[in-house]
């Protein structure tokens, strides 16, 4: 990977301070491509399917749109194992604090899929019972529209989530 | 038994019965509901010994303001009757049939949810699909649909062009 | 007990020393189960009141899926109805639009040509073949045949695509209107139901051969969540849960729609009343329904058309299958656009407008996977309907899961709950 020299940063260090701080960069570079690489690798995602997203996403983790390509089969139980959450249906009242409840308990990394147009954003259901877009409870990082979306629609979700993962740099 | 015929059994007793496509519809008073879903089961040409559902309906600008509805079918005899019940909206108070029918449980329950009626005699009444601190009795009519200005624990959703990433 | 060098301080042989008293207290444990849980087969939450193993009580608390469905109907037109009723068993997605439709059709007064039956019939009974493949593979992961998840939904599989190629979706359809269903079936769409008519009886034979005399699965639930015939009916049970303590109670049989008194189909029933017996009624109804699907084929012969003639029901357009999914027909569009303004403003007004139904009210069961699917539908005049309450089975039959659980063995509830076969949607709503 070329490095480029920003001019005007040497403010007060010697030659080696600059060699050694150019070391440290690619050293870090190196480390956070690393590290983006593992976390994509095999992401494993935490059962939190609520509704008809969910049978797409089962026909997704099932043998004809096979996601353990990709690792990913394994969806955990325990949130405390899993590093990411596809939200998958509707999201009703009465659910949402234990859907923050469950994204509060996965460790750091994680990230948040938004599976379907229920989660996204209310889907069909403008009424009293659905949360309006699951993004006022959690932070989400890949929307997928659809209802539902078919199971290649979520795998392309899950790839630009990959991208995004083995680009984004493991020290925010 | 075809459904006029039903309602002939029926109307020796109960005269407000009323048959329209092809199915029978009895009125009743609150204070003849037990007695008569008794008679209805005891009955040797009626047999109505399954209770398959138990709602309401809201009518605003009706006195009676809330219609109960009962579903009763036979599981010999294979016909079915329905049974409603008028309340007023200020006595809103109806006896439970799950003395007689244990499956009205969850029905009522949904009932008191949705609409608030008060079943008297039920084992458990509260709230079944709403959570249990929910205000307001959503499918009356006086009730909007909510959505994107729906307020719940203080959390307030905006419309969709009004949120900030 | 054996102690080296005697008891000490004056404890006896069981080790406790006689001057600590240590009292032993027993007392239950109460278990959340759920909401987010891998085996409840959706947001179920179980309250379990344990003693050990053993379950004393137990209390489901359901309201985790509410979707306020029957209050969006109030709010949309009669044909927009369908949508948002097609979501709520997301299972069966057909049944629930069958069972409005015929609602909607019976307060009209009208019904729906002999070829749009048939049809019905035909998606009903492979929805039915899908919805318990789901029910197959869920529960044979949750109780350990994994293999069993990847052989239901390889089937399922095949299913989705004469699903996607006919109604254009995978689930959650809307193929099913007020007069008729949306299309006809595209063409090579008979030979592939007949190619999945000559595949399918050997994968239940497959099926079988895994789980029906494993010892495993005999043992997990043989005699497990026994529920009388007394029971059951008592609670409000209908389905295969009803029929496997016996009873041979089916609406299809009872009181019969779209034409089911002319198609040959046994009511399936065993005697076991328990989850052993439930799995064979629910292994012997695909049989059935393959046995329906087949006779469907065969009525489908003569063409005919799809959607009822009367111009202020039927929907306007005509529709066909495009690369992305279901839309207007280019000739139907060419007809509005260029050569009619009256077909324009009939589209138009159907669209927005939607159908009138006069007052009246209904009670329409039809017999879905897990039972009695009753829609009890009130109209007041107009274009909306003024409501539409669903007598959804799964929401019955999840209240008698507690009698079938109590006394049993903490991990018999997977197996029970798997049985009953819930799907929360249909409960919630």
């Amino acid at each position: 990977m070329p490095v480029e020299r920003v001019e005007g940063f040497r403010s007060g260090r010697t030659a080696e301070q600059g060699e050694e701080e150019f070391e440290r960069g690619l050293l870090l570079t190196t480390i956070d491509r690393a590290v983006g690489w593992a976390r994509k690798q095999s992401m494993w995602p935490v059962t939190f399917g609520l509704a008809c997203c969910a049978i797409e996403m089962m026909a997704t983790g099932a043998g004809d749109y096979d996601l353990s390509r990709w690792g990913m089969e394994v969806f955990r139980a325990s949130p405390r194992q899993a590093d990411l959450m596809i939200v998958a249906g509707r999201v009703s009242q009465k659910m949402a604090p234990v859907l923050r409840t469950i994204y509060d308990q996965m460790p750091e990394p994680k990230w948040v899929i938004s599976m379907g147009v229920c989660a996204s954003a209310g889907g069909m259901f403008t009424n009293y019972a659905v949360v309006q877009g699951v993004d006022t409870i959690v932070p989400v990082d890949i929307y997928v529209p659809g209802c539902p979306p078919k199971p290649e629609m979520l795998m392309y979700g899950i790839l630009r989530l990959h991208e995004q993962v083995r680009t984004e740099g493991s020290f925010k | 038994m075809s459904a006029v015929g039903v309602a002939e059994r029926v109307r020796a007793t109960y005269p407000d019965v009323v048959v329209a496509r092809d199915e029978a519809s009895v009125s009743l008073g609150r204070e003849d509901l037990l007695p008569a879903l008794e008679s209805f089961r005891a009955d040797p040409a009626l047999r109505l010994d399954f209770l398959s559902s138990v709602t309401a309906t809201d009518w605003p600008g009706r006195d009676p303001r809330f219609w109960m509805v009962y579903e009763l079918s036979s599981n010999d005899l294979r016909h079915r009757l329905r049974v409603k019940v008028g309340l007023h909206e200020d006595d809103l108070h109806v006896p439970s049939v799950t003395g007689l029918f244990p499956t009205a449980d969850w029905h009522e329950r949904e009932t008191f949810d949705f609409y608030g009626v008060v079943f008297d005699g039920h084992p458990d009444l509260r709230r079944i699909l709403l959570p249990d601190d929910w205000e307001g009795w959503p499918l009356r009519k006086t009730e909007e649909l909510g959505g994107v200005d729906t307020r719940f624990h203080g959390a307030f959703i905006p419309p969709v062009d009004r949120r900030t990433p | 007990m054996s102690r080296v060098g005697g008891p000490r301080d004056g404890a006896d042989a069981r080790g406790l020393s006689a001057t600590s008293t240590r009292e032993v207290r027993q007392e239950t444990m109460i278990i959340n189960m759920g909401p987010q849980h891998p085996s409840t087969h959706g947001v179920l939450r179980l309250l379990l009141e344990l003693d050990g193993e053993t379950v004393i009580s137990c209390t489901p608390i359901v309201g985790y899926l509410h979707t306020g469905i029957e209050k969006n109907t109030e709010y949309r037109t009669w044909q927009q109805g369908v949508t948002f009723v097609t979501r709520a068993d997301y299972l069966s997605p057909f049944f629930n639009e069958v069972g409005y439709c015929l609602a909607v059709e019976k307060l009209l007064g009208i019904e729906a040509p002999p070829r749009a039956q048939v049809l019905r019939v035909l998606f009903c009974e492979m929805n039915r073949i899908a919805s318990h493949l789901v029910w197959l593979a869920t529960s044979g992961l949750e109780l350990g045949a994994v293999s069993m998840m990847l052989y239901g939904f390889r089937e399922r599989e095949q299913i989705l695509d004469i699903f996607e190629a006919a109604t254009g979706l995978r689930m959650n359809h809307a193929y099913v209107r007020i007069g008729g269903v949306l299309m006809d079936l595209p063409d090579g769409g008979m030979e592939r139901i007949g190619d999945f008519l000559q595949m399918m009886p050997g994968r239940i034979d497959e099926y079988e051969r895994l789980l029906t005399r494993n010892p495993i699965w005999l043992q997990r639930n043989s005699g497990v969540g026994p529920l009388s015939a007394e029971d059951a009916l008592a609670l409000g049970v209908t389905g295969p849960m009803l029929r496997a303590a016996g009873v041979a109670r089916d609406v299809r049989r009872d009181e019969p729609y779209c034409g089911y008194e002319t198609y040959g189909f046994d009511v399936v029933t065993r005697d076991g009343a328990d989850c052993y017996a439930r799995y064979l009624v629910r292994i012997e109804e695909m049989r059935q329904s393959l046995r329906i699907v087949g006779q469907c084929l065969d009525r489908l012969r003569e063409p005919g058309p799809v959607m009822v003639d009367d111009p202020k029901v039927r929907w306007p357009a005509q529709l066909e299958v495009g690369p992305d999914g279901i839309g207007n027909s280019q000739a139907y569009i060419t007809h509005i656009m260029e050569e009619s303004m009256e077909a324009l403003i009939h589209h138009f007004k159907m669209v927005t407008e939607g159908v009138s139904v006069p007052p009246g009210e209904v009670y329409v069961p039809v017999e879905s996977p897990r039972g009695e699917l009753g829609f009890y539908v009130v109209s007041d005049g107009g274009n909306r309907p003024y409501r539409v309450r669903m007598r959804d089975p799964s929401f019955v039959n999840l209240q008698a899961a507690p009698q079938m659980i109590r006394g049993g063995l903490v991990a018999d509830v997977i197996a029970v709950i798997a049985s009953i076969d819930p799907v929360l949607g249909g409960v919630d709503r």
